[in-house]
């Protein structure tokens, strides 16, 4: 019976009332005993497996904090692998109960069955050209050919400015990093596209000389990448956001996976709060009151955690950019953990 | 008493055999004539355009390296074939467990190496065939005998390629059968339901018919009902299979002559039976080689799901290419998993070759 709500709220995209209480889908999870996320088929850095097959990335490890939330175990989560196509019905129809694959937050989504969270990661594309080639700025790039990677928001980019400031730009499509920006620096095309910060890291690392290219926004609007979930589970909903709100949390109060227990000692009764020194928060969402701290001391916070997919612990050397705290000019806002 | 000795005249008997053309000097093996000119020159342009594929592969490759950075600039990167040997092979299976899927590979080769004789075939083959799938199914899974459950969102690489063809081609053939009846049967529903089905799903492109299993298949069923993802990849894969094998076995009913069905009327035999044992065993004897055709041909088909997310060997071998440590090894994994296909279904059509001549002497006694 309690699948058949879900998957009637799901499909008609109404949300009726829901209590505060534990919803149908924690329930349905701790039944089943473990978190059932929706993966990318290999997006290095947000979600691939690696050579033992262990699911890594920062979309995986948003999972892995969920898991911990509720079950103390990062582990106790089952990753299907989706192609873009399939990632939003499989949600939608409960074969997956959190969705956190490079999926960019828009009205058309959100308003068709799914609610988004709290975004993980902000992404801004842009162009990375030669200097030798005298381009500056998007409008002077008519008929150039452009290096996209597949099944990215970044070829609906191309093809929106083409046809805005008619470029005719040849979008030369393929199906990985890594050959993505092989192809550039081999000259294949003029351009390459991608998440501006990507782009910074690929010019400072696989570049002879990163001072012969130039990097210059495609558009003047970003992208938030955010997990989501089923629409009409309130509770699962909220917990899902105060795991990603963890582990930002814990970051701007300077808990790291290392210094976690001694933490736990601190006098600031707002880290108190946040490690369940002082109870209520955990409660409050249904789980254990240290769900916190599990999170943390299992996976790190977020800068922990980006620097170990993205940043400079992971081979992509992504920059932090707009991925920064607030505190520190970046967009990551954590919100009031009490 | 006298005792004759017949080996001598045996050995009389004996066909001799026929005697060697001689041989031609080579170099008028190669310009004998201009034809045999023409073909040597193009030959030898073309041996030698692929001299820089040659080095690529061959000297200029990386053959091990513990430092993935070595292979930029470099050939062939083996090396990363190596190192993601595991990965290729079992996917996201989990490592611990991966005797099992091992195990499963193991037993598919054993049975199709003891299914190869024809004097095996019978009752007893198929019942064997059914009981090792269910182990097999079994083994991948887990959940009992104290084997660790493994969801099948974790399968992975080689075993799910050869359980997605083994499977659609073992539950395929019974359908095609009845619908290859079907389709001849006098009754008209009967044949028009066969017809409408098997052109419908010829009609169809496979990545269409996984598209439709995969995404709008779960959204038709009623909520709540959830159809395992690998399950529904099966089931597209299944139907099309059985619609080209129905089209495989029509054939060779054509080609038995309706004498036969004659004949068994007039000794009494009932309709059933007489297809049974009389028509379809001629009927599929004739159509082996197309059979075997079909059967590779489901075999590479098995590489398109990877567009519905089943991580199978194919998939496996891009995700390991996307590794960025490595050089794009694209080319690499690509010619690794090209050669796996290659020995299976260089395997199946080699056999499929040596049965087709068994089989035709066979009726010629």
């Amino acid at each position: 019976m309690k699948n058949w709500t879900i998957g009637i709220a799901a499909l008609a995209g109404a949300l009726t009332a829901t209590a505060a209480h534990a919803g149908p889908t924690l329930d349905k999870v701790k039944e089943r005993g473990r978190i059932i996320c929706g993966a990318s088929q290999g997006t290095v850095g947000f979600g691939s497996p690696d050579d033992k097959g262990y699911w890594t990335g920062l979309d995986v490890e948003t999972c892995r904090a969920v898991a911990v939330a509720i079950f103390g175990d990062k582990d106790k989560v089952e990753f299907v692998p989706l192609s873009g196509q399939q990632r939003i019905p499989a949600l939608q129809t409960g074969e997956i109960d959190i969705l956190p694959r490079t999926l960019t937050w828009t009205l058309q989504r959100d308003a068709n069955g799914i609610d988004f969270t709290t975004p993980t990661y902000y992404e801004f594309t842009g162009f990375m050209v030669a200097k030798s080639s005298g381009v500056t700025k998007v409008e002077e790039m008519t008929g150039a050919s452009v290096c996209v990677q597949t099944g990215s928001t970044t070829e609906v980019v191309v093809n929106d400015v083409s046809s805005k400031l008619n470029l005719q730009l040849n979008p030369v499509v393929f199906d990985n990093v890594a050959a993505t920006r092989q192809a550039f620096f081999s000259g294949r095309c003029d351009a390459l596209i991608t998440d501006a910060a990507a782009l910074a890291s690929v010019r400072a690392t696989q570049s002879d000389n990163p001072d012969d290219y130039l990097i210059f926004p495609a558009t003047k609007y970003m992208d938030a990448l955010t997990p989501a979930v089923r629409h009409g589970d309130d509770n699962w909903t909220d917990i899902v956001n105060w795991s990603i709100q963890a582990l930002l949390n814990a970051e701007l109060y300077g808990i790291t996976q290392a210094n976690i227990d001694e933490m736990m000692t601190s006098d600031d009764p707002r880290v108190k709060r946040f490690l369940g020194v002082e109870p209520g928060n955990g409660k409050a969402l249904g789980l254990d009151d240290r769900f916190a701290y599990n999170i943390v001391k299992q996976l790190g916070n977020y800068g922990e955690m980006f620097d170990r997919n993205l940043g400079i612990g992971s081979s992509l050397k992504i920059e932090r950019g707009p991925n920064r705290l607030f505190s520190d000019g970046g967009l990551m806002f954590p919100m009031a953990f009490q | 008493m006298t005792v004759i000795d017949l080996a001598p005249t045996v050995a009389h008997i004996e066909p001799s055999a026929p005697p060697r053309p001689p041989r031609k000097p080579i170099l008028q093996l190669f310009f004998g004539d201009v034809m045999a000119s023409v073909l040597t020159v193009t030959t030898g342009f073309l041996l030698i355009l692929m001299i820089p594929a040659l080095n690529w592969a061959v000297l200029d490759a990386v053959w091990a390296t513990d430092d993935p950075s070595t292979c930029r600039d470099r050939g062939a990167c083996w090396a990363f074939i190596a190192a993601k040997f595991r990965f290729i092979i079992f996917g996201v299976y989990p490592p611990d467990e991966q005797w099992r899927p091992l195990l499963v590979m193991g037993l598919i080769l054993a049975m199709a190496l003891v299914s190869l004789s024809p004097r095996l075939w019978g009752q007893r083959l198929i019942a064997a065939w059914i009981a090792s799938v269910a182990v097999m199914l079994t083994l991948m899974w887990g959940g009992v005998l104290g084997l660790t459950p493994v969801p099948t969102s974790s399968w992975g690489g080689l075993p799910v390629t050869l359980l997605l063809a083994l499977l659609s081609l073992g539950l395929g053939l019974p359908f095609a059968v009845f619908l290859a009846l079907g389709r001849r049967s006098s009754l008209p529903i009967p044949r028009m339901l066969s017809l409408m089905t098997i052109e419908l799903v010829r009609g169809l492109p496979l990545v269409g018919l996984l598209f439709v299993a995969s995404i709008l298949l779960p959204l038709l069923l009623p909520a709540g009902w959830s159809i395992d993802k690998l399950g529904r990849t099966l089931a597209a894969l299944t139907v099309f299979a059985a619609a080209y094998l129905a089209e495989v076995i029509r054939g060779g009913l054509q080609g038995v002559s309706a004498g036969q069905i004659e004949a068994a009327k007039a000794l009494g035999i009932p309709g059933w039976k007489a297809v049974w044992h009389i028509v379809l065993p001629q009927a599929l004897q004739k159509v082996i080689p197309p059979l075997t055709n079909t059967a590779i041909v489901m075999v590479k088909n098995t590489s398109l799901v990877l567009i519905v997310g089943v991580f199978d060997m194919l998939s496996a071998a891009r995700v390991a290419a996307t590794d960025p440590v490595w050089p794009a090894p694209y080319v690499e994994s690509y010619v690794f998993v090209a050669l796996i296909y290659f020995l299976i279904c260089f395997g199946i059509s080699n056999y499929s070759r040596w049965l087709e001549i068994r089989v035709q002497s066979r009726s010629y006694r």
